[in-house]
């Protein structure tokens, strides 16, 4: 392979690497549920944004044509990670996990569990 | 009459035709074999769906959903950098709050599309609706202004956009 695609495709992969890698530390470092939840659906998307540059720069190159099952695999992953954190927040709520202390306006779990509206109409 | 028959073949068309696309790009090549396999499925799938139909909104703006759709992928990136950097900072400086989102929009899919957003951009992922769709729940992993600014953030930047596309 030419020196400079390799290096294009390394770079890309050290690049998702790291994030993936980011993600992975917040899960750990974090410290209540909803908090790590930001983790992996933020800095795990640009990770693998970057792997799956990372092999379509290196399979276009090798055979000649576009790969585009890459785009598709961001395409799946950009509907599907906001849906499963989104569940995932909501069946916290309603097992009432608990927050942090200093997580401010705690009370609208009550009332976001309940699918009420945050205050009461007058 | 030859509507009808239309929708009966074709309940969802525009659907159809992406699945067909998605279909060719997985199989990455365009021979016969794989557009009429694609065909045959992009015909069967959608009437085996119809019935899970929800009604939509009538109005779609493609050129809009094209402009918001790059606008959020830039986000996407800084949220990943900015959520990269609050993670490995100092974990007692982040002050994680709860924030209700007054929704002007209606409609499943411009909410299900606006609360994606929230959750792809930075610092925020969306955890609950009202029942009656008039408040989004939010959580936030750093509140640095005040509530009300993050809320006219939200209202301005994502659900301006989302309005603009299904024009309601």
């Amino acid at each position: 392979m030419n020196f400079w695609i390799e290096l294009l495709v390394s770079v890309l992969l050290v690049f998702g690497g790291l994030f993936v890698l980011v993600g992975s530390i917040g899960l750990v470092r974090l410290k209540d549920f909803y908090m790590r939840l930001h983790a992996p659906t933020k800095a795990t998307t640009l990770g693998l944004g970057g792997i799956l540059l990372a092999s379509m720069v290196s399979i276009s190159y090798q055979q000649g044509y576009m790969s585009i099952h890459e785009l598709l695999i961001t395409l799946f992953l950009l509907i599907t990670a906001p849906v499963t954190a989104h569940i995932l927040a909501k069946v916290a709520m309603h097992h009432r996990l608990k927050q942090i202390e200093r997580t401010s306006n705690a009370h609208y779990v009550d009332r976001a569990r309940e699918q009420r509206p945050p205050k009461d109409a007058e | 009459m030859s509507k009808d028959a239309a929708f009966r073949w074709f309940p969802m068309p525009l659907h159809s035709l992406l699945m067909l696309v998605i279909w060719l790009m997985l199989n990455g090549s365009l021979s016969l074999g794989h557009v009429l396999l694609g065909s045959l499925l992009a015909m069967v799938i959608p009437w085996l769906c119809a019935p899970l139909q929800m009604p939509q909104p009538g109005h779609f703006k493609p050129f809009r959903a094209i402009r918001y759709i790059l606008m959020v992928l830039v986000d996407v990136v800084i949220a990943n950098v900015q959520v990269a950097i609050l993670v490995l900072g100092p974990e007692k400086r982040l002050k994680p709050a709860f924030v209700a989102v007054p929704l002007d929009i209606s409609g499943a899919l411009p909410i299900t599309v606006l609360a994606s957003t929230v959750t792809m951009t930075p610092g925020t992922v969306s955890a609950d609706v009202s029942e009656d769709r008039k408040w989004l729940y939010v959580h936030v992993l750093n509140l640095e202004g005040t509530e009300e600014e993050l809320v006219e953030q939200i209202k301005s930047r994502y659900e301006q956009g989302v309005r603009e596309i299904f024009a309601c």
